[in-house]
């Protein structure tokens, strides 16, 4: 089992890095999760909220490629009012990506119900299949990645803004100032996956957190949200998880009603929505509570230090719980 | 009087403003640059601190650069396609018109190809574009068909300026300086006036007045496609290619006709630029405003009777909320007073088509914002809708673009003949080889009004 090598090791930059233990440990467990059930690519912790995916992203079974999609459960999502906190799963995007001030790559918005009453509306980008995006970039610096995520190399990226003009959801945002970069920016290796430090003049928007999953975590705002509402997941093996609980993808959709936006449309997103004003939470449709303004990760005073840190604590639970 | 005594007339009067330089020629030159450097600098600004110098945000991404750009396209189109139609069916009132008409095709259509790079966020990486241009984007569709008509259009202009290249070379003498008597003994490429000369000269404007044609409607299709290609309310439309290649030859149309009066006054072409002229682009003014008002009906009944939910919001913020003024200036100002001032007979006089011509211009870049400004600031998710004011840079920006279209046309008609001698002489020497008789005028060729063939 132990021959098993850390799949997807040969993805991007992480080619000729050295592998770490949670790699190897992340092979194993996919092996052994794969042996035991046949259907366990995920080793799910139930107190951290961080599920550290088996697999250390790439390829899963038999060379078939992972292909990562997002759930939304509304019925979870409260826009955090009951707990008297801003979105944390916006306040765990800022400090995860220092997203630049002014911009939210997941965004939380009310929005109006049939009956005329307000539920909560977390949107990241949908990681459309035929996405409007990538397909009108004039230098491909927009692309989705082998694991269906789209992606934006701010190398690349001339500024034209068509992609921002044709993305039906308004996910996308423009570095319009010199956006600030956190202390020892400088160092950190760009990547289209982790695009840090932030460069002017170039467009930036979610992407479902590649490099998180590369390592086995969830998305930030995943594993950042207290009431579990995202589940991120795998449609190649049609699994998913919120951090708590292990589902199949298929059946979570189809058993709650869940939707894509604007489908007809034909862009295909990689992102459902189960509709719910998060009543699993006790949240009923009369509460007019707005959600609170999410701090940017200045405000939360998030250095790339802390990050690190935060990574380190939360990768060695996950490796303690095995 | 014989078609050679013409040709010296117009000789003298087409020459003189290439040696004899007014005060007022260096007044208009000097503010038309004043106005130039005043863009660089704003724009010098922009490269300094970034786009964030502009009013534009992350829900109206483009503003006054891109409508601008679509105005200038817009200008450029008319011009040399009109040339290219005329020479083809052998219009013989044609003659005075082309040599500004395709000048003005050349001149928008540069300030039309800046326009994009000045909107980008990121000008050190334009050579991005050569290096991993994708033929997919609608983008690069522009950046390869825009170069290409400009490219076309000098070529077209050059073809038949080189034998009045040939006659500056031979007429001008001690008149002009060294520097220009080599100019245009390098532009003539030895233009002898040659039969074969002629032959050859024919035939490769033949050629180019044939394929300007197509490049001239590529062009604004291309443009239109930039919006037509998303799924925004008041852009996600199939008429945009044919109804932007008709608004940009109303709009060229009209700039001819604002040319033509201008030059007609500065130069003293009254002989040349007669009436008859104004009224035949009025005629053409008229029809292609009414395709265009027909196209922009077509346009908002087929989205305006159903009232799709985000259509709908669009036109009550278009028809009756916050761009209601300028839609209707737009469009009464911009389209319906210009095509009836123009169709109706008493209104045909040269001032009020020099009017009607600018206020349809006006008209139109004011359509230009209303296009890529409104469906921008419709919100796609449920937040506010967008906000936009340009900034002092756009605005510096915007005005030397127009500055620098009037600088090109100033600056060329100092060196060139602003009607072209050969084209003229050619018609004369057409119309006497069909009747010997040369009194009086003949038929299908210009002359003064009054006083027939003096």
């Amino acid at each position: 089992m132990s021959q098993i090598p850390p799949e997807g090791t040969t993805t991007a930059k992480e080619g000729s890095a050295p592998l770490s233990r949670r790699h190897l440990l992340g092979g194993l467990g996919a092996a052994a999760a794969l042996a035991v059930s046949g259907m366990g690519m995920f080793t799910a912790t139930q107190s951290s909220g961080e599920a550290p995916l088996a697999s250390a992203a790439g390829t899963g079974k038999a060379g078939t490629k992972r292909q990562w999609a997002m759930v939304i459960d509304l019925k979870k999502c409260e826009g955090c009012v009951t707990n008297g906190k801003a979105p944390q799963c916006v306040e765990a995007c800022n400090a995860e990506h220092f997203v630049p001030p002014g911009q939210q790559w997941i965004q939380v918005f009310e929005v109006e119900d049939g009956g005329g009453h307000k539920t909560f509306f977390p949107r990241i980008c949908m990681q459309c299949e035929n996405a409007p995006c990538t397909k009108v970039c004039p230098v491909g610096a927009t692309y989705h990645n082998d694991e269906g995520i789209v992606l934006i190399n701010q190398d690349k990226c001339i500024g034209c803004r068509m992609c921002m003009a044709a993305c039906p959801y308004g996910v996308r945002r423009f570095n319009w100032d010199k956006p600030p970069n956190p202390p020892g920016a400088a160092l950190a290796s760009y990547s289209p996956e982790y695009p840090v430090p932030h460069r002017q003049g170039t467009v930036e928007k979610c992407m479902l957190c590649a490099h998180r999953a590369k390592d086995g975590k969830l998305p930030a705002c995943a594993s950042g949200c207290p009431m579990f509402a995202f589940y991120f997941g795998d449609l190649t093996e049609d699994l998913a998880t919120n951090g708590k609980e292990v589902v199949q993808l298929s059946r979570l959709i189809s058993e709650n009603n869940g939707y894509r936006m604007k489908e007809e449309l034909g862009t295909r997103p990689r992102v459902w929505y189960l509709p719910g004003h998060g009543q699993e939470y006790g949240r009923g449709i009369d509460d007019i509570r707005a959600p609170q303004t999410p701090r940017s990760w200045q405000e939360q005073g998030t250095t790339l230090d802390s990050v690190h840190q935060m990574d380190a604590k939360a990768s060695a639970g996950g490796e303690a719980k095995k | 009087m014989s078609h050679e005594a013409e040709l010296q007339k117009l000789e003298a009067r087409v020459l003189a403003p290439l040696t004899n330089t007014s005060r007022a020629w260096w007044a208009w030159a000097v503010v038309l640059l004043a106005l130039v450097v005043a863009g660089t600098a704003a724009y010098a600004v922009q490269l300094k601190d970034g786009l964030a110098v502009t009013g534009m945000g992350d829900t109206v991404i483009w503003g006054v650069y891109i409508s601008n750009f679509v105005f200038f396209s817009g200008v450029g189109m008319a011009g040399t396609f009109i040339s290219g139609i005329l020479r083809m069916t052998g219009a013989e009132w044609r003659r005075p018109l082309t040599r500004f008409s395709e000048l003005t095709t050349v001149a928008a259509l540069a300030m039309c190809a800046i326009m994009p790079a000045v909107d980008m966020g990121r000008p050190d990486r334009l050579w991005h574009l050569l290096l991993y241009g994708r033929l997919e984007s609608p983008l690069v569709w522009d950046i390869l068909v825009i170069p290409t008509y400009l490219t076309a259009s000098i070529i077209y202009l050059y073809l038949f300026l080189i034998p009045d290249a040939a006659l500056l070379r031979d007429r001008l003498g001690e008149n002009a300086s060294r520097g220009r008597r080599r100019l245009y003994t390098a532009l003539s490429m030895g233009w002898q006036g040659l039969p074969e000369q002629r032959k050859r000269l024919t035939r490769a404007g033949n050629l180019m007045m044939v394929l300007i044609i197509p490049i001239a409607v590529a062009t604004h299709s291309v443009v239109s496609w930039i919006f037509a290609l998303t799924y925004r309310a008041g852009w996600d439309s199939t008429i945009f290619a044919p109804y932007f290649v008709v608004g940009a030859l109303y709009s060229g149309t009209a700039m001819l006709i604002t040319m033509m009066y201008i030059f007609r006054r500065a130069y003293h072409l009254e002989e040349y630029l007669t009436i008859k002229h104004f009224k035949y682009l009025a005629t053409l003014l008229v029809i292609f405003g009414v395709v265009y008002m027909y196209f922009t009906f077509a346009e908002y009944l087929t989205v305006g009777y159903k009232l799709e939910s985000s259509d709908s919001a669009l036109l009550t913020e278009l028809f009756f909320g916050r761009y209601a003024a300028l839609v209707w200036i737009g469009f009464v100002g911009g389209q319906i007073l210009p095509t009836v001032i123009a169709a109706i007979p008493k209104t045909r006089t040269m001032e009020i088509l020099f009017v009607v011509s600018v206020l349809a211009n006006i008209g139109m870049w004011i359509k230009r914002f209303v296009i890529v400004v409104p469906s921008l600031s419709d919100p796609l998710m449920p937040y506010a809708w967008g906000t936009y004011t340009p900034s002092v840079v756009e605005i510096l920006i915007a005005v030397g673009s127009m500055a620098g279209f009037a600088l090109i046309i100033t600056v060329f008609a100092k060196f060139f003949p602003i009607i072209s001698i050969e084209e003229m002489a050619e018609g004369w020497e057409a119309a006497a080889a069909r009747e010997p008789e040369p009194q009086p005028a003949p038929s299908g060729v210009l002359v003064p009004q009054p006083g027939g063939g003096k």
